[in-house]
């Protein structure tokens, strides 16, 4: 019987593209803060607070965000995630503590140089696509020449169309090419494909891709795991209003899981798992069991005559991970 | 500058666009045009207005019976050739001066003058030394015509901006734009600056279409019109800009503009004069820009009043226009 390792790095339906990090861990940077050493972040945040009345919605974060990297934070509802990125956005101001961009306070040049898509906005009513560009091509001192930006966003055949007749992903593509317009070196993406089909939302994540090829710097928010694990260079967990858990994906799947489950079907085996002291668990229809000795078990389940045909090795998540970290079920 | 105009030309395009609110903003004051034109156009009046420059202590003293007379109405004046101005026009029935040996003052060709002077004969006034203007009646309709036409201007104005942005905030539109470098004054100056050019705009259209039909009372100047026109509209716009300044709330928004317009409605003499109201209800009616505009561009029209004559109220609204921007653009809150 052969039995296949556990492929940490692998959603299924995606693959991860090598990023600045993977090519630094690669030659031996294994943590993030050996990442900030080499490359100067162009963001920081230090002891970030936001109080507001009876809650305290970010409690001292901090965060040093590399340029060229795509930054991942995630969280469960009423963790302070948006607080944290509103922020770091400069859209609100903190209680306490100091966001730096480059360096520097932000102000207007921060404002030059950053691109913003929210999750929740509205665009002029009664203007086309085209126009809305225009609009906000117009707003800068130096942008992209829009046809790039047409291009780029895939926006040329929806160009003379009303932006209140846009489709879900129509419409996240126009947000993502205002937030690229003035040829920014830090986009924040809130949620992009939240509410987009599947198709849509594996189309913006190409276009995400291509975006962050430019050695841009992305800080993403997203409930979607597996958009994390495929977009995202570093992510950093949140829950009540505190980074509980941060670094890259395999790196914090390995820390936080030594182990491997097994899967057994429940109709081949399950009487015969639960009498034996292996920390078999029922599945659904499944019995799964957590091991970090995988030949020891294995011949366990052998030695105990249990067909392991249709045996199965579950790769961990950033799902599980998520649950791990928050005890949360999901992450919103 | 480039900036202030890509939100000015972003808000011309999504007002022209809009087909309804289009249509709705050059329909509406036609047909109150119209409809009042039509409904007031007999003029009926049951009292006879008579100022009174010396006091109506006075005036018992020189005709004890005449201000117990009814359906008389007395009107304090200080101003003797404003109130004979009012005379020419068939504005006051009649004006009597007892600050010294008593006169009066009517129209010759005011059936209500020639009535009116009858009866003052017949309760004691008749040795009063009798003095006869000459002048034009100004129609209802020339009356309030201005007053009218501010009104829509008001509504299109404060109602216009301030539901607009307060919309823009609560979508999250402002919160797009804070995130660029576009500042608070740049924008609230454009949205300013569209709606004066579309309110300025429909308001032309909209009297040179009436006036085609109806052929209005014009005797001043055009050019001064226009200015105390674009000064009020940027007054009025100043006020819903600030009062839309804060709030994402709807609702709010529209409440504390109907506490803004009513007021102006009851009280800036678009509907009906002030005059021999109570002194307390003419001060607080000299509070609001919609006052001093109906006041100078009727005075324009009807009397033709110069730039120099309506200097006060074109620098009350210059002022309130400058003050209200710039508070609302200091307490401006883009979410």
């Amino acid at each position: 019987m052969r039995v296949s390792k556990p492929v940490l790095s692998k959603v299924e339906g995606y693959e991860r593209s090598a990023s600045p990090f993977d090519k630094l861990r690669a030659n031996g940077f294994g943590s993030y803060t050996d990442i900030g050493n080499t490359m100067p972040p162009i963001i920081t945040a230090t002891d970030l607070v936001k109080q507001y009345p009876g809650v305290r919605a970010v409690d001292g974060i901090n965060l040093a965000i590399p340029q060229g990297i795509c930054f991942g934070l995630l969280g469960p509802n009423g963790a302070g995630k948006t607080t944290t990125i509103e922020m770091l956005e400069g859209i609100h101001q903190p209680t306490s503590g100091a966001v730096l961009y480059k360096g520097e306070p932000l102000g207007v040049r921060y404002r030059e140089e950053v691109g913003i898509q929210f999750q929740h906005t509205a665009l002029q009513d009664f203007l086309t696509v085209r126009e809305t560009l225009k609009f906000f091509e117009r707003l800068y001192a130096e942008t992209l020449p829009i046809v790039e930006v047409i291009e780029l966003c895939s926006l040329t055949d929806i160009l003379d169309r009303d932006t209140r007749k846009l489709s879900g992903g129509q419409r996240q593509r126009l947000l993502l090419a205002l937030a690229l317009i003035n040829d920014p070196d830090l986009i924040f993406l809130d949620e992009p494909t939240t509410g987009l089909d599947p198709q849509a939302r594996r189309n913006f994540w190409d276009l995400v891709k291509l975006v962050k090829s430019r050695n841009k710097t992305i800080v993403l928010t997203t409930h979607y795991m597996e958009e994390a694990y495929a977009l995202c260079d570093e992510i950093a967990i949140m829950d009540k209003g505190r980074i509980v858990s941060q670094g890259t994906p395999e790196q914090l799947l390995k820390d936080h899981f030594g182990d491997v489950v097994l899967q057994i079907p429940g109709d081949d085996a399950g009487g015969k798992l639960m009498q034996m002291d292996i920390g078999a668990v029922p599945a659904g229809e499944l019995f799964e069991i957590k091991t970090n000795r995988l030949h020891h078990t294995l011949q366990q389940l052998m030695d105990n005559g249990i067909n392991l045909d249709r045996l199965r090795i579950r790769a961990w998540t950033l799902e599980d991970l998520f649950i791990n970290v928050t005890g949360k079920d999901k992450p919103n | 500058m480039k900036k202030f105009l890509a939100v000015l030309h972003a808000r011309n395009m999504e007002f022209l666009r809009d087909r309804s609110a289009l249509v709705w903003n050059l329909a509406m004051p036609f047909m109150l045009v119209f409809g009042l034109a039509f409904t007031f156009s007999g003029g009926n009046k049951d009292i006879y207005k008579i100022g009174v420059i010396g006091g109506i202590e006075q005036l018992t003293q020189a005709a004890p019976k005449l201000p117990t007379t009814q359906h008389l109405q007395f009107i304090p004046y200080d101003d003797l050739d404003a109130a004979i101005n009012k005379v020419k026009h068939h504005q006051m029935d009649m004006l009597i001066d007892v600050s010294a040996a008593p006169k009066y003052w009517v129209n010759t060709s005011s059936p209500n003058g020639y009535l009116l002077e009858r009866i003052i004969w017949g309760v004691g006034a008749d040795k009063f030394e009798r003095q006869a203007v000459e002048g034009a009646e100004i129609r209802y309709v020339d009356w309030f015509l201005p007053g009218i036409l501010g009104m829509n201007m008001m509504f299109a104005c404060l109602f216009g901006v301030g539901f607009v942005i307060v919309r823009y905030r609560k979508n999250g539109f402002l919160k797009r734009l804070k995130a660029t470098p576009l500042g608070a004054f740049q924008f609230l100056f454009a949205q300013l600056i569209s709606r004066l050019l579309l309110v300025v705009v429909i308001t032309t259209i909209v009297y040179v279409g009436c006036d085609f039909f109806i052929d209005f009372n014009m005797q001043g100047s055009y050019g001064t019109l226009l200015l105390v026109t674009t000064l009020g509209a940027m007054s009025l716009i100043s006020i819903g800009l600030l009062v839309a300044a804060h709030t994402a709330s709807e609702e709010l928004a529209g409440g504390m503009l109907n506490i803004v317009t009513w007021p102006m409605m009851l009280l800036s003499g678009a509907w009906f004069s002030l005059e021999g109201a109570q002194p307390w209800v003419q001060n607080i009616a000299e509070i609001f820009p919609l006052t001093h505009m109906i006041s100078a561009t009727r005075s324009i029209m009807n009397e033709g009043a110069t730039l120099a004559q309506v200097m006060p109220d074109v620098w009350v609204l210059s002022l309130t226009s400058a003050v209200f921007l710039a508070i609302g653009a200091f307490v401006f809150k883009w979410e």
